[in-house]
């Protein structure tokens, strides 16, 4: 624990020392709000909740995350520091979740820092605030997933930029598999159990309800179980690919 | 002390290493010597437990080195190849971050940090980021966070090198201060180190050990200058 704890202040540190912090933080929030309010329709709606608000995270977290994601292993790797942190009287599992917790506790920030729309709406309406902290959690979760994939694709590489494409184009296929457009080509020509299990493998899926309020306690397993795997692939890579 | 006994490395079928035995006891400065590509750094590799060898056994006080033991790491000090360093973090702040990962103790992490930044003349750069210094610099807080945690075993791939004359006279001085009671392995490309610094040579070339001895006794093994044994003794290797 007392590894993790020092490699996790390490990365936190060292994304408000270069401007990634910054640049991240003002992007997310821009996109975020300019989302909801332009594209999401929020006064619009006329209804106080933060739907339109959640609705973009998955399609924002699909480039934002692996932007934090894509430099975890393939820098390391690029500059050689990996020599160094896996000679250090550490286990490669204390660095990979190490590192994994500093992005995840960064992307929680930028979420946190979303509060002003939780504000507007409490100040227009009276919205269900238990289902907004669903949504918020929803979304957290949701974030998880895809820097866990991130992480992962970042230790195939020591090039960020393919680390980053790799990382899209992963989480792209998680999202899809729940979409319709998917789910109906499928529909066609599976039974519906296949087309379920398809469903559930997705981002969407497993957001949507959370979003919407409704606590499932599957959708935590779910999205626990995803960190989990790409996690311990992760580690694995990390192992076998470190010298060469 | 480090025991390195058959010692074997490949890399996609090309051997890197090749039957590599060494022992290098406690109090002993070893001079790791060879032409670039010779397996140098490979070998020092595999003493710190980055890379795993493809056969052949490595022990330090007597913890023999498999899968990366976590044990073993507590007791070494290792500058890698290049010194590579998290560039975005001040000296300051590498220093204490490596210092709190080695497990130095709390109440005595102010003061191996005073220590190595005067040990190694840093206080002009201790709040400069790491990238902006220069590359003497560099390889100083490199050396820096290898000795910080006052490690039995200390390994140093080119500690000197970028360093001006001064500079690398000053590191000598503290191999020798430092070298009593600890076992150390060096490599250099700069014949007059061995000679200033270490205890003992060994030269190794195409992965091969090819010499084993004292510096004195690598002088004395030919006519002519350091340079002249070291290119007679490496070059015939493999032809």
């Amino acid at each position: 624990m007392k590894n993790i704890s020092i490699i996790f202040s390490r990365e936190l540190l060292s994304y408000f020392s270069t401007p990634i912090a910054y640049v991240f933080l003002v992007i997310f929030l821009l996109l975020s709000g300019s989302f909801t309010f332009y594209m999401g329709n929020f006064f619009e709606r006329g209804q106080a909740d933060l739907l339109p608000f959640f609705g973009f995270h998955p399609w924002l977290y699909l480039f934002l995350v692996p932007a934090i994601s894509m430099k975890l292993w393939a820098e390391e790797r690029k500059s050689g520091t990996i020599e160094l942190i896996l000679t250090l009287p550490v286990k490669v599992i204390e660095v990979v979740i190490g590192k994994y917790l500093a992005a995840w506790f960064f992307i929680a920030l930028a979420l946190l820092l979303t509060f002003p729309i939780w504000i507007t709406v409490n100040y227009l309406g009276s919205p269900d605030n238990g289902a907004i902290l669903s949504g918020y959690l929803g979304s957290l979760l949701m974030s998880g997933g895809f820097l866990a994939i991130g992480s992962c694709m970042s230790s195939v590489t020591q090039n960020q930029v393919i680390a980053f494409i790799i990382s899209v184009v992963v989480c792209f296929l998680f999202l899809l598999s729940g979409t319709n457009l998917v789910l109906d080509f499928f529909n066609a020509w599976l039974p519906q159990e296949a087309v379920d299990a398809i469903a559930s493998l997705s981002f969407l899926s497993h957001f949507t309800s959370l979003s919407k309020g409704v606590i499932d306690i599957r959708d935590f397993i779910y999205y626990f179980s995803l960190i989990g795997v790409f996690l311990y692939i992760n580690i694995e890579l990390v192992n076998i690919k470190k010298g060469g | 002390m480090i025991e390195i006994k058959n010692l074997h490395k490949k890399y996609n079928g090309i051997t890197v290493v090749d039957n590599l035995s060494l022992t290098v006891n406690k109090g002993e400065v070893l001079g790791f010597l060879g032409p670039n590509g010779a397996g140098k750094s490979t070998t020092m590799k595999m003493i710190t437990g980055f890379i795993e060898p493809t056969s052949g056994e490595i022990k330090i006080k007597d913890y023999l080195i498999t899968n990366l033991s976590y044990e073993v790491k507590k007791y070494i000090g290792y500058l890698p190849e290049g010194a590579p360093m998290y560039g975005e973090m001040t000296t300051y702040d590498f220093l204490l971050f490596i210092a709190k990962i080695r497990g130095v103790e709390k109440n005595n992490i102010n003061n191996s940090i005073d220590s190595v930044i005067s040990d190694l003349s840093l206080q002009d750069v201790i709040y400069k980021r790491i990238e902006h210094l220069s590359k003497g610099f560099k390889r100083r807080v490199g050396i820096a966070q290898a000795i910080i945690h006052d490690p039995e075993i200390l390994i140093m791939d080119e500690p000197t090198d970028g360093l001006d004359p001064n500079q690398k006279y000053d590191v000598r001085e503290l191999i020798k201060k430092i070298s009593k009671d600890k076992t150390i392995i060096v490599s250099t490309h700069i014949l007059e180190e061995v000679e200033a610094v270490c205890t003992r040579a060994a030269i190794i070339a195409k992965g091969k050990l090819l010499f084993d001895d004292t510096p004195i006794a690598l002088k004395n093994s030919g006519s002519g200058s350091l340079d002249d044994i070291f290119r007679e003794i490496t070059l015939g290797v493999g032809n």
